[in-house]
């Protein structure tokens, strides 16, 4: 007797509290077990390559906010980072290790929405309570340092807007003394959990090299065992300057991802502290007045001064005719920036290159085989934001 | 080979022929080569012992309507063993097909997809080249350049239908591209409007 079976097709999303904001999934299960997976991306599209091009360049960093939005500074960076290439601009000392210091901040920023999320997908609820009481703690020095929580806008092409108010500095080092005991604390709930085990080892497994065939970049590579950071491998701005160690993982699971998470925070602490240690005083953004604005008191006195600042918030600087790719490593993996600028004052093309794309494409490979219950713990490992998706 | 130099000069002997022309700029090797030999000069570059090309950062297009070859095809390589990137582009016409890339590199399926979707490129031999980041039933390709940066179509809840109801695109005000480097001729728009009501 032969009987017949039928796959159900089940759409997860773009409405479902574990996808992660607006990922629709189209997922073809043969009983409970998934047999594959297609997901729709571009819910979130806006445009923003094709924004970039009409706008000038200062006027196209608040985009980069706007992708990964848990890690806004981290974006600006590779932005910040690709025109000073071609405009060979010479960043001063401090903006260099302020620079460092809020992008280590977002490391941690989304870390601990990644970690605490996938601890909530998989049915823990209290770490997410604990853990986004201390990003709102992290919010504050963003807040202090640019005006505000979440879109930063602070990242300028040769330094950073301003100079850190009086006290943050004091205030980021407290910060450090109590924040590894709050990850005990998450380490406490989560590390030996038995549930969160059962739910995370040995799922998802990803081998070396699918992990380089696949395009995977920051944890998504290290926790299969693959050292690689760009921090470390291609250190740009003060990075070769700093102390610090690159967790990599084993199994390349998603418990393996969840502990190098864990272990990247402590090593962020570690660059936060040695920043707040070796930062100089001094100016905060490149003196040349054809690429940075002047400060607010010259122009009161100077009138070149004045026509800077004026020909600046208008028509902006000119790029060089060049073309780039400039990559930082993001928290969630590699983050790269294509230029091409023709001499005026936009870019000719700017294609941003985020780490959860080629991530999520692998989903239909990650998930083969695996029980309906795991895709929340596979897409929660793979650390996914639309904003940066779906651009 | 870790350096940029040798390895600039290893490329060049072993493909000869293939290679248009390569520079190093940025710590960066750009290379420039024919659409047929894509996959020839990939396939070298990422087995070879001592380049070993193995992720595919990126894919991406440019567009040049000026030029007879319209568009600039870029691949984006990266080696992990001797920290290597290099910049792998080709120009090709407008209704050119390029062969795909996805079964030497399986994470070039989703980036020729997004290609497709914004440029309209098409890809030999791909599995599944759908539309990926635009709109179910969007027409036209938004990053070529005479794609207006407003698009051609808006979506509004209609009332009276109950549904989502697509319309063409009625601005209040016109797009102001103000063109600050001739500020003594006026901005392109005007001159623009000025010819349209003559």
């Amino acid at each position: 007797m032969t009987k017949e079976t039928k796959t159900l097709n089940l759409n997860f999303g773009p409405q479902h509290p574990a996808a992660h904001g607006v990922l629709r999934l189209i997922l073809e299960l043969d009983g409970e077990v998934v047999e594959k997976a297609d997901p729709h991306i571009g819910l979130l599209h806006r445009g923003t390559e094709k924004l970039i091009e009409n706008k000038t360049y200062s006027q196209a960093v608040p985009y980069f906010d706007r992708l990964d939005y848990v890690a806004p500074m981290n974006q600006e960076h590779a932005f910040a980072l690709a025109i000073e290439k071609i405009l060979k601009i010479e960043v001063p000392i401090r903006a260099k290790f302020i620079r460092v210091m809020f992008c280590e901040i977002g490391r941690i920023l989304s870390h601990l929405l990644n970690i605490t999320t996938q601890a909530l997908d998989v049915g823990a609820l209290t770490p997410s309570l604990w853990g986004f009481e201390e990003r709102e703690t992290l919010m504050t020095f963003y807040e202090k340092v640019s005006g505000s929580r979440l879109h930063a806008n602070y990242f300028r092409a040769g330094g950073v807007h301003q100079d850190l108010p009086r006290g943050l500095d004091q205030e980021i080092s407290d910060f450090c003394k109590k924040f590894p005991k709050s990850i005990d604390e998450l380490e406490y709930l989560l590390t030996d959990n038995r549930i969160f085990k059962q739910r995370n080892v040995d799922i998802g497994v990803v081998s070396k090299a699918d992990a380089l065939d696949y395009s995977f970049s920051g944890v998504m590579l290290r926790g299969s065992g693959v050292p690689w950071d760009l921090r470390k491998s291609q250190p740009y701005e003060c990075y070769d300057q700093m102390e610090f160690k690159i967790p990599i993982g084993k199994n390349g699971d998603c418990y393996d991802r969840y502990l190098c998470r864990i272990e990247e925070m402590r090593e962020s602490i570690k660059i936060i502290n040695q920043c707040l240690d070796k930062m100089p005083k001094g100016p905060i953004k490149t003196m040349d007045g054809k690429i940075s604005p002047p400060p607010k008191k010259e122009l009161k006195e100077s009138m070149e001064a004045l026509i800077h600042h004026f020909k600046l918030f208008t028509e902006g600087f000119h790029v060089d005719k060049d073309e780039i790719y400039t990559a930082v490593e993001a928290p969630k993996g590699e983050f790269g920036v294509y230029l091409i600028s023709d001499g005026s004052n936009k870019p000719y093309k700017c294609k941003i290159r985020a780490p959860g794309f080629s991530h999520l494409q692998a989903m239909d490979y990650l998930i083969k085989g695996h029980m309906l219950a795991d895709v929340p713990a596979v897409l929660g490992s793979l650390d996914v934001v639309f904003g940066e998706i779906d651009r | 080979m870790s350096n940029l130099i040798d390895l600039e000069k290893k490329i060049n002997s072993e493909l000869t022929t293939k290679i248009n022309s390569s520079k190093i700029s940025h710590e960066q090797i750009y290379l420039n080569v024919d659409s047929p030999d894509l996959i020839e000069v990939l396939s070298f570059l990422k087995t070879n012992n001592q380049t070993k090309f193995k992720q595919l950062t990126d894919i991406t297009a440019v567009d040049y309507p000026e030029n007879s070859k319209r568009f600039k095809l870029v691949y984006l390589l990266l080696s992990h063993e001797f920290n290597n990137r290099m910049l792998l582009d080709c120009f090709i016409n407008e209704n050119e097909i390029v062969p795909s890339l996805t079964p030497l590199y399986p994470a070039a399926n989703w980036m020729e997809r997004e290609v497709f979707d914004m440029y309209g490129i098409k890809f030999k031999d791909h599995p599944d080249l759908r539309r990926i980041l635009t709109d179910y039933g969007f027409e036209g390709h938004p990053l070529r350049k005479d794609f207006p940066l407003t698009g051609h179509n808006e979506v509004r809840y209609s009332e009276d239908k109950k549904k989502v109801v697509y319309e063409s695109v009625k601005l209040e005000q016109n797009y102001r591209d103000f063109d600050y480097e001739s500020p003594w001729e006026g901005t392109k728009y005007i001159k623009k409007q000025i010819k349209e009501n003559d």
